[in-house]
């Protein structure tokens, strides 16, 4: 377009083009630009997962924005004579009218409301589905371990920002939901009361509390989730996507499509494929109707009462707790809170957030990982993964044992019981199945690369003998098949030197030893050439 | 008939069968057995209904409560359970009981009105106790709405929920949901503490409070869910259900939509070396 000989200054005659130009003499974005705008990201829809978390957070910052130019963040008393008859003339806290005002007077106050209120479980929902995408391919691996921690560090700070957004409005179950957390901080021993009083300003539930809330969720938290989602995706794009193995690709390139044109097609218009989602769910589907729960007084409760999702399984651990109490000095140890609140939880957080050096510390692998696994190759690490969502799935329903209950005609005592087994059973019959799977999954894999896909044709041979026909996989799809490492456990190389002198560290090597034998021990192997080459010369296909 | 004959070997032949049979005895029961058809006279004198009631009663209801009411160890006493208790008890189709149990079950009505207004009386005859509201005292009231508000919210939801969808109580027991509940069966329930409801007489919770809390029960469980799809009105547990099944799903799929959408160029690449593998 633009007409330029050698030694001639290029003039760009277009507008974008003159801006572009404009920027570049002041600010050299051409450089800059020219290598990301080419950035390769590989093509495969669980790598949008992580989009639906960042466009979902881009949709609760707008409609939260929107939402603060009308809630009053005040416990302040006030009589309610807005739209909403049944609530006429009721006494109510300034954070309960508004938020009344902002549903029934505000001009799509409604229905911004919902689609903060859906973008937030579409945000938590989709950084767990993310993570577990995240662990099941083991992309935490290094170099990724530290995004793994920011991510943990996200996904930890969304339970926050969630649990302070639902409790702004000062309703009934919101109100609820903060009395048990009163309960769960009071639980805590020797500071418990003081921390209490800390936080809610004097007596549950005072004057100072919503304003606090408001102030971390509206400021604190959502900045701190700004500011590492920003240091998560400039890893992502230092560190580059990972890929899942094939023709062409290996620990050490790209293979995919360009940041530009493509890739901001693509993620542009998802981002408005999830908004759009979002704005529908808002307009269709009602979402915590503050109205229908009635203003919070402490003297009442509704049965039913209810966290939302994400909180479900700390519910869960509170309600399946023996009630485990201990007095002494005229102190209280209230296990029964302590344990489902802090410990419980403290082991499985810390647990996921630890995960990826556990593993790299078991494996003794210290190489760079840029291709995923594919989660049966990785037997013990897709069992350990499914044991922990059996863990998690059974502490969140038991969150809703009175709903079930009452649903399915069962007894809520009956339901309690059943999860404090299953919490424990569950998940060890989940190792253990979801490995069988994965060996009987991988050797599936075997079988198709000795002996090639099922074709569905069945011949007769002269004698009268029948056998379907394989036909023999494509070199990509053995790529595929053969590209994962089989590991193998490590050993034990020297107990003692030549004088009798034990190792250093030999009992923490030993752990090693047994910790990876449990690993690794257990595995198929894949077809080595040698095997392969047989099967295709014998013909047993 | 030769059609039928071949039939007969059918492998649903069986349940045709049986269904059929189920069917005929079904009718034979309704037909000569249902204590419907225990028919009394309708008297037009209380001593008359007294009387009808008490033929009532011992038919259906004195094998568990005893003959004169006195109880026995399958069903309380009745004395000074009063007319309303009764209205209640056989209007909502909780007795005759169905069956013992954590909690006595709904079912259909099995009386007429004027049987049960009988069975009431002589109820009533033999000890008193609360009687049948009239209806003045439990039509809904529209000015009383947000009274009751309060004191449902107060006194009702923490079994009942927030919107009346019913509760879990301890060991199979329940709250019943209020969403189909008459006005009238309601404030019999607070007056007489049905079951495992806690009572509610008129010394506790005036006749006025009881009408406020019917006027709110009633007005609110006819609002429109003005949020949209109400999802059961059961808060953030179907919300979480919603969003997990309906929503995961969907976006899964929007997902996969635009992953598999690549470009033109590298779809024609593609095309094309499955074209040459083809051709091999």
């Amino acid at each position: 377009m633009s007409t330029s000989t050698a030694g001639e200054e290029i003039v760009p005659t277009t507008l974008g083009g003159k801006a572009a130009d404009y920027l570049d003499q002041r600010l050299g974005i051409a450089g800059a630009a020219k290598k990301n705008l080419r950035k390769i990201f590989p093509d495969h829809w669980s790598f949008m997962l992580g989009e639906v978390c960042l466009y979902s957070f881009i949709i609760l910052l707008l409609s939260g924005i929107f939402l603060t130019l009308f809630f009053t963040p005040s416990m302040g008393d006030v009589t309610y004579n807005g739209s909403y008859t049944p609530l006429d003339g009721i006494r109510m806290s300034e954070a309960y009218a508004s938020t009344l005002n902002l549903s029934f007077d505000v001009r799509g106050g409604l229905l911004m409301r919902q689609i903060h209120h859906w973008a937030a479980l579409v945000f938590v929902m989709g950084i767990m589905v993310h993570m577990l995408r995240v662990f099941f391919t083991g992309a935490f691996r290094k170099p990724r371990e530290l995004n793994w921690i920011i991510g943990f560090g996200l996904f930890t700070l969304a339970l926050a920002e969630g649990f302070c957004g639902y409790s702004l409005p000062d309703d009934l179950l919101s109100g609820t939901g903060l009395r048990i957390m009163q309960g769960l901080v009071l639980s805590i021993p020797i500071v418990g009361t003081y921390i209490s009083f800390f936080l809610f300003g004097g007596q549950f539930p005072g004057h100072d509390i919503v304003p606090r809330l408001f102030t971390i969720h509206i400021l604190l938290v959502p900045g701190l989730i700004l500011g590492l989602i920003t240091a998560h995706l400039i890893l992502v794009f230092y560190q580059k996507h990972t890929q899942w193995a094939g023709p062409g690709r290996n620990d050490k390139n790209v293979v995919g499509l360009p940041l530009m044109p493509v890739y901001m097609a693509k993620a542009g218009g998802f981002f408005f494929v999830v908004f759009g989602f979002i704005a529908l769910l808002g307009g269709l589907v009602s979402i915590n109707p503050i109205w229908v729960y009635g203003p919070y007084v402490p003297n009442q409760i509704t049965a039913g009462s209810q966290p939302d999702f994400y909180i479900g399984f700390f519910e869960g651990a509170l309600r399946m707790m023996p009630n485990v109490e201990f007095n002494f000095w005229g102190h209280t140890l209230s296990l029964n809170v302590l344990v489902p609140f802090a410990v419980v939880p403290g082991i499985l957080f810390g647990g996921i957030a630890l995960y990826p050096f556990i593993e790299a510390w078991i494996t003794g692998d210290k190489r760079e990982h840029h291709i995923l696994d594919r989660p049966r190759n990785m037997p013990t690490r897709t069992a350990l993964g499914v044991a922990g969502i059996t863990f998690y799935g059974v502490g969140w329903l038991n969150g809703g044992n009175d709903l079930i209950a009452i649903r399915f005609n069962l007894s809520v005592e009956s339901i309690t019981w059943v999860c404090r087994f299953l919490i424990i059973l569950g998940p060890i019959f989940a190792f253990w199945l979801t490995r069988r799977i994965c060996f009987g999954l991988q050797r599936r894999d075997r079988d198709k690369v000795l002996h090639g896909a099922e074709s569905g044709i069945i011949t007769r041979s002269p004698e009268g003998a029948f056998s379907e026909v394989h036909t023999p996989l494509s070199q990509g799809e053995l790529h595929k098949l053969t590209a994962h490492d089989v590991h193998r456990p490590l050993t034990l190389t020297e107990v003692t030197d030549a004088n009798g002198v034990p190792a250093p560290n030999l009992r923490r090597a030993k752990l090693r030893a047994k910790a990876t034998q449990w690993y690794f021990g257990q595995r198929v192997e894949k077809p080595t050439a040698e095997e392969y080459h047989e099967s295709i010369t014998s013909g047993h296909h | 008939m030769k059609s039928l004959s071949t039939r007969r070997r059918h492998p649903l032949a069986a349940f045709v069968v049986l269904v059929l049979a189920l069917g005929f005895a079904g009718t034979l029961f309704a037909a000569f057995v249902s204590p419907a058809s225990a028919n009394a006279d309708s008297g037009n004198t209380s001593a008359q209904a007294i009387a009808n009631g008490k033929a009532l009663y011992e038919t259906s209801c004195s094998s568990c409560h005893g003959m004169n009411g006195e109880g026995s160890s399958y069903g309380p006493s009745l004395v000074g359970s009063g007319s309303a208790a009764v209205d209640f008890q056989v209007s909502t189709g909780r007795m005759p009981a169905q069956q013992p149990g954590a909690q006595i079950q709904k079912k259909a009505v099995l009386y007429t009105q004027a049987q049960i207004d009988e069975m009431a009386a002589y109820i009533q005859s033999l000890g008193g106790g609360p009687v049948v509201p009239s209806q003045s005292q439990y039509s809904v009231n529209d000015s009383m709405v947000q009274l009751g508000g309060v004191l449902f919210r107060t006194n009702c939801s923490q079994c009942h929920n927030f919107a009346g969808e019913g509760g879990v109580l301890t060991d199979g027991k329940f709250a019943p949901e209020l969403t189909q509940t008459s006005p009238k069966a309601m404030y019999e329930a607070m007056l007489t503490g049905p079951q495992n409801m806690p009572q509610f007489p008129n010394t506790v919770l005036p006749s006025a409070e009881k009408q406020a809390i019917i006027s709110y029960i009633v007005s609110t469980r006819d609002e429109a869910n003005y949020g949209g799809a109400g999802l059961g009105r059961i808060g953030p547990t179907s919300e979480g259900l919603f969003i997990w099944t309906f929503g995961l799903i969907a976006l899964l799929l929007f997902a996969v939509w635009i992953a598999a959408h690549t470009t033109k160029a590298s779809a024609e690449r593609v095309a094309q070396a499955a074209a040459k593998k083809g051709g091999k």
